[in-house]
């Protein structure tokens, strides 16, 4: 969908030097601000966000931009705190989910036969359940709490990324370098390791940076139902549950502010991922 | 869509026929291992079964607690016991719910007739609305309208269903006060007295958030493909005989995207029912969603054992029917090429 972005940019008076470096800049000021929120959060201190009854139910204003909830905590600083958590979570558990898909992409591809049939068919399987209802399941059957949906989104994330790394992998395959090696009597796993990661590698990295922010947001789905983060600590999920009870006594700012400070990770890290994708695609970058 | 790949069997009229039956058996066998594996999920749980069903104060004697755990069969090994619930599912009994002390079956129905309601509005409506939107953007693309809207879905695929639920609640429920709180009738109502107009307007709500939620891909899927056939040489040549946008629109663009579209539709259940139960959560609407984090959150296994496999079979109805459509009307299976 970013084509006809080039097409414009070809025509245009941006020349394609300073796309790459608008690209860039991008990527950075997104990233810094991912940062930002990450550290700030993790390092926050807890009395940023304790409890003061004196100033329950406060609307937005200078000192309390995000307003204050029931028990007179700071939205802005639980909202921090609580996406940091995401943040750590997203990281984990896209982590795992794209090594998984890196895993079985390649060696889908690159053994073949029954074993790339088995593992298109554990890709169905997987997608069989809503995808929600697959991750109530998984959390369920781990015991709820953090740990439960970390795993959770970690195991359901992976079919996508296995499709991507496969079909790049099929290429790859029948390149003439990769059939003189299998030729020359080199092992189907130093195939995969020497000829078939490095090339595979920028999708890989793509594929692991758009994971992120769906694995947020299911987080915080997960959350919010009730299975993920317990209720007592300050997560996005958590703070959008509570808000459903106030909202009625019109405290809009319960859930308008931590709403849109999620979606406006997940937005960036969708930019991250797709400018990456053009960045690295030399074909792309130099049009 | 790889289902497809099924129909490689040589054969004019009979290809017809064998396409859909090939990707039928396939997903059967797959439904089967989504059973088995929901089944597996939600038996390893260390959510004890017992415990959520006699209450964790329960001052029933360990020997009466052992008996019921005979009686259910829990001290069975595992395949056993999923060949035993299977066998009973075969023949209707989906077991009893612990939550709401009901045949699980008749819970089901009873919800998911709530439920349906709500899905099919939000998926015809983001079905028709996303359509139109996408054919609007990509006939003026680059331009303001084609950037809002590629804009305005974007984002809104990136927006949580619950949040634009309680951003809709709170600003059209509270702000406007236009529209009631949540649940799907009139609080304190008697069920016989809860007349259409009341069910109607208490979806209105949910039916929009979840239609919001759910535009997002089809519109830009649309938009995608009707730039992809501008660039085709079939539309060069009708514009060269001097067919305006509006006819060569009517005459080649929607009927080509149409098909594809309404697959990608049906092949969109999934995520229709993961939003579909976070919105009812918002909504406190009785549906299927607000049943399925009850039986979760409750350890209520049979209840959870059904709505999985139901929510499975629904996806697999989607998907079934985005294969077929594929395979049957595509006619480029027709003439005989396979597509992978």
């Amino acid at each position: 969908m970013y084509d006809e972005d080039l097409a414009i940019a070809k025509n245009g008076r941006i020349s394609a030097m300073s796309t790459r470096t608008g690209l860039l800049v991008l990527i950075l000021v997104a990233s810094a601000y991912l940062l930002f929120i990450f550290f700030r959060g993790v390092f926050m201190d807890p009395e940023l966000y304790a409890s003061r009854f004196a100033d329950k139910f406060l609307a937005p204003s200078l000192a309390h931009p995000f307003g204050t909830d029931f028990t007179g905590r700071d939205m802005l600083f639980r909202s921090i705190k609580g996406l940091s958590a995401s943040l750590v979570i997203g990281l984990i558990a896209s982590v795992i989910s794209s090594v998984i898909g890196l895993v079985f992409g390649i060696a889908s591809a690159v053994v073949g036969g029954k074993f790339d049939k088995f593992i298109l068919w554990c890709i169905d399987c997987c997608m069989g359940l809503p995808h929600l209802v697959l991750l109530i399941l998984i959390s369920f059957m781990l015991g709820r709490g953090a740990f439960g949906v970390t795993i959770g989104v970690a195991l359901t994330h992976w079919p996508e990324l296995t499709r991507v790394v496969r079909a790049e992998t099929l290429q790859l395959r029948a390149a003439p370098y990769v059939l003189a090696s299998r030729r020359m009597g080199m092992s189907t796993f130093r195939i995969a390791r020497t000829h078939i990661v490095p090339h595979v590698l920028p999708v890989y990295l793509v594929g692991l940076v758009l994971l992120f922010p769906h694995a947020i947001m299911h987080e915080a789905s997960i959350t919010f139902l009730g299975f993920g983060l317990p209720p007592e600590s300050p997560a996005i999920g958590v703070i959008l549950a509570e808000s459903m009870k106030y909202i009625a006594t019109g405290k809009w700012w319960l859930a308008l502010f931590p709403g849109l400070m999620l979606l406006a990770t997940v937005l960036l890290f969708d930019l991250i991922g797709e400018n990456l994708k053009r960045l690295l695609n030399p074909t792309a970058g130099n049009e | 869509m790889r289902g497809t790949r099924l129909a490689a069997s040589p054969g004019g009229v009979m290809r017809k026929i064998i396409l859909p039956a090939g990707i039928a058996a396939r997903m059967f066998l797959l439904l089967i291992a989504v059973s088995i594996l929901s089944f597996i999920l939600i038996t390893e749980s260390p959510i004890d079964p017992l415990t959520s069903y006699v209450g964790a104060e329960s001052t029933l004697s360990e020997a009466a607690k052992d008996e019921i755990a005979a009686h259910w069969g829990l001290n069975d090994p595992a395949p056993e016991r999923y060949l035993k619930w299977a066998g009973n599912l075969l023949r209707g009994d989906f077991g009893v719910s612990i939550t709401y002390k009901r045949p699980v079956i008749d819970i089901i129905r009873e919800r998911f007739s709530y439920s349906v309601v709500l899905m099919m509005i939000a998926w015809a409506l983001s079905g028709v609305l996303g359509f139109a939107m996408g054919i609007c953007a990509g006939l003026r693309r680059g331009g303001v309208f084609d950037k809002a809207v590629k804009t305005f879905c974007l984002v809104l695929q990136s927006a949580p269903t619950f949040w634009l639920g309680l951003l809709a609640l709170s600003f059209f429920s509270v702000t406007l006060g236009w529209f009631p709180i949540g649940m799907a009738a009139p609080i304190g109502k008697p069920a016989v007295d809860v007349t259409f107009a009341d069910r109607a307007y208490h979806l209105i709500l949910p039916v929009l958030t979840l239609t919001v939620a759910s535009i997002g891909k089809i519109t830009l899927y649309t938009r995608q493909k009707l730039i992809e056939m501008m660039d085709g040489n079939f539309i060069l040549f009708a514009r060269a005989r001097g067919e305006t946008t509006g006819q060569l629109t009517r005459r080649h663009l929607i009927r080509n995207i149409a098909l594809p579209a309404v697959t990608v539709q049906f092949a969109s259940f999934s995520e229709l029912f993961g939003g579909m139960a976070l919105a009812e959560t918002v909504f406190s609407y009785p549906g299927i969603g607000t049943a399925t984090t009850a039986a979760a959150l409750n350890g209520d296994v049979p209840l959870l054992l059904g709505i999985a496999l139901f929510s499975a079979l629904f996806v697999f109805a989607g998907n079934l029917i985005a294969n077929i459509l594929y395979g049957v009307l595509d006619p480029g299976l027709k003439a005989g090429g396979d597509y992978v």
